[in-house]
């Protein structure tokens, strides 16, 4: 459900509108609109935004682990239009116990990357990823280091 | 081939084999190749000089940043930002303090915006630069460097002079700067701006006409616009090929707004045009430190919030208040409210974006950097598949990406 504060916003209303069910919330602060996505619906919701509602950019995409929390992991993506000069925040929940949500890569081939450097340091799986590898740490790395349970020094236990 | 570290996709099947006559080699560029600036890998699968595919291999510099910034508090994660980009240290102590006053809605004094505004536009210099230079180096014309790097230890001493450091200047503080301005900063960027016009052009005399530089930029590089905005591809990249895009206009901060200055662009998407650009791009950044300079506001150069900033050493010294702040700050640091954002700005290299977690503590609960350098690189594939390996060295150079802002 869209909070109403946001029916304002024609972004969240065209999100709404598209798919009432794919929005679980949001919020506007800092002047900065999140909408929070239901994770099986993330890829039809950002082909919606970006072919008919001009966010043509990906910026980035990213994950905050929760840890304890569950469900464990948010997913994050900032989009950019450049058209209407704004940006978007998308966030979806997935479980700790199996992480996997869809990719975006069939949207923005810009998430190639940004995708696999968040299975890279979260172990998040991406299905439909054309190239799921690690890209910063070494092929035989064990374990994923932004995790929070992931020791920042000492050996690895 | 899988235990020289090339993946399966690039491996030949017997099929391609005998298809191509067994032509094909694997060529290891890097992680040591002078030219990639670092420790970029890029594997190239030629077929005699063309390149059939490319395969890009990073984080050979990743140092865990992004993990460091989760146990340090919101104070010293500043000198974290500086070895980021280390080409452009204020750009990232910008893009990381302003994200955390956007959280704490601190208000800076004009004084603290405008000295902002003039050293990120000096940092643009700096890195622009060392990307001419080496670029040019590159390619093949040894002397611009020469020039260059004179130029830039000029920009160097004004940095030194303001934060005492060369390069890791961390001079940018939440609320403020870290330092007051020091006496006589005005003469010395004065004596910049006076020769650097000038050197700007001296640099484009040796290029700009020069038969060779024109051989081996014009035409190469070539990438649809749609292809950069789709593989993310921004700075001056976007703007050689006629897009007038800079988050300096388009989403002012650090009052930006306030000055008078244009967004160069050109037309013909090649690496010639990312070149004049980045020369133009220059020339309004000694426009807009000109500004800065003769319009510089008087008042603080730190914001008046107590419990951030540290107080001055006679007030810590001779009021019982003070000294309490200080201690606070000091030992525990200060808290951030609860809450998220995403702060970006144009770093030379493009969009530098700084995403802040934080949970209302003295620490960030997340910090990710949105660094122009990663998203840049991921478009080389694209860039260079079916062009001659010579020009992948003129290609590459004319993104001017930092292997530390890649790999963070």
């Amino acid at each position: 459900m869209l909070p109403d504060n946001l029916k304002e916003y024609p972004v969240a209303a065209a999100v709404e509108a598209f798919d009432a069910d794919a929005v679980t919330g949001g919020k506007f602060e800092f002047s900065e609109l999140t909408l929070e996505i239901l994770a099986s619906k993330i890829s039809s919701v950002c082909g919606f935004l970006k072919y008919d509602q001009k966010f043509i950019r990906l910026s980035t995409v990213t994950a905050v682990d929760r840890f304890p929390a569950e469900p464990r992991f948010e997913l994050v993506y900032h989009l950019h239009s450049i058209d209407r000069n704004e940006r978007l925040r998308l966030k979806a929940r997935i479980s700790g116990a199996d992480p996997v949500i869809e990719s975006v890569t069939g949207v923005w081939r810009s998430a190639n990357w940004y995708e696999r450097e968040v299975f890279d340091l979260f172990g998040v799986r991406f299905t439909n990823h054309p190239d799921l590898r690690r890209i910063l740490m070494p092929d035989d790395w064990e374990g994923h280091p932004l995790r929070k349970d992931y020791p920042i020094t000492g050996t690895r236990v | 081939m899988s235990d020289l570290g090339v993946p399966e996709l690039l491996a030949e099947t017997e099929e391609q084999q005998a298809a191509t006559g067994g032509r094909r080699m694997v060529l290891n560029m890097g992680p040591q190749h002078p030219s990639t600036h670092g420790v970029l890998r890029l594997l190239l699968e030629l077929d005699g000089e063309n390149i059939a595919s490319c395969v890009p291999d990073i984080g050979f510099l990743h140092t865990g940043i992004e993990k460091e910034f989760e146990v340090k508090n919101y104070q010293q994660a500043v000198t974290l930002t500086d070895r980021v980009d280390y080409l452009a240290p204020l750009s990232n102590n910008l893009g990381y303090c302003l994200a955390v006053e956007k959280l704490l809605q601190l208000e800076i004094p004009p004084q603290a915006q405008w000295m902002r505004v003039l050293l990120a536009e000096l940092t643009r210099l700096n890195s622009h630069l060392v990307w001419l230079g080496t670029h040019a180096l590159d390619i093949g014309a040894m002397s611009v460097f020469l020039y260059c790097f004179r130029e830039r230890e000029e920009i160097l001493k004004i940095f030194e002079m303001f934060s005492g450091q060369r390069m890791m200047t961390s001079y940018f503080r939440i609320g403020g700067l870290a330092l007051e301005p020091p006496r006589g900063w005005q003469d010395r960027v004065k004596r910049f701006l006076a020769i650097f016009p000038s050197r700007i052009d001296e640099y484009e005399n040796l290029l700009t006409n020069n038969r060779i530089w024109l051989g081996r930029t014009k035409g190469v590089g070539f990438i649809s616009l749609e292809d950069m905005l789709d593989l993310g591809i921004t700075g001056p990249m976007l703007r050689g090929a006629g897009l007038k895009i800079d988050t300096r206009k388009d989403a002012p901060y650090s009052s930006y707004e306030k000055f008078d200055f244009e967004v160069p662009t050109q037309t013909a998407n090649d690496v010639f045009a990312r070149y004049q650009v980045r020369i133009e791009e220059m020339r309004q950044s000694t426009r807009i430190i000109t500004q800065a300079l003769e319009g510089m506001p008087a008042g603080p150069w730190k914001a008046d919030a107590p419990h951030v900033v540290l107080p001055d050493r006679e007030k810590m010294k001779t009021q019982m208040e003070a000294l309490i702040y200080h201690f606070k700050i000091v030992t525990e640091g200060f808290r951030v409210p609860q809450g998220e954002v995403f702060q970006v700005i144009e770093s030379p290299r493009g969009e530098l974006g700084y995403y802040i977690v934080s949970e209302g503590t003295t620490k960030p609960y997340r910090v990710h950097m949105r660094t122009p350098s990663f998203g840049n690189l991921q478009a080389v594939p694209r860039m260079v598949e079916g062009t001659l390996i010579a020009d992948v060295i003129a290609a590459i150079g004319s993104m001017d990406f930092v292997l530390g802002d890649t790999d963070r």
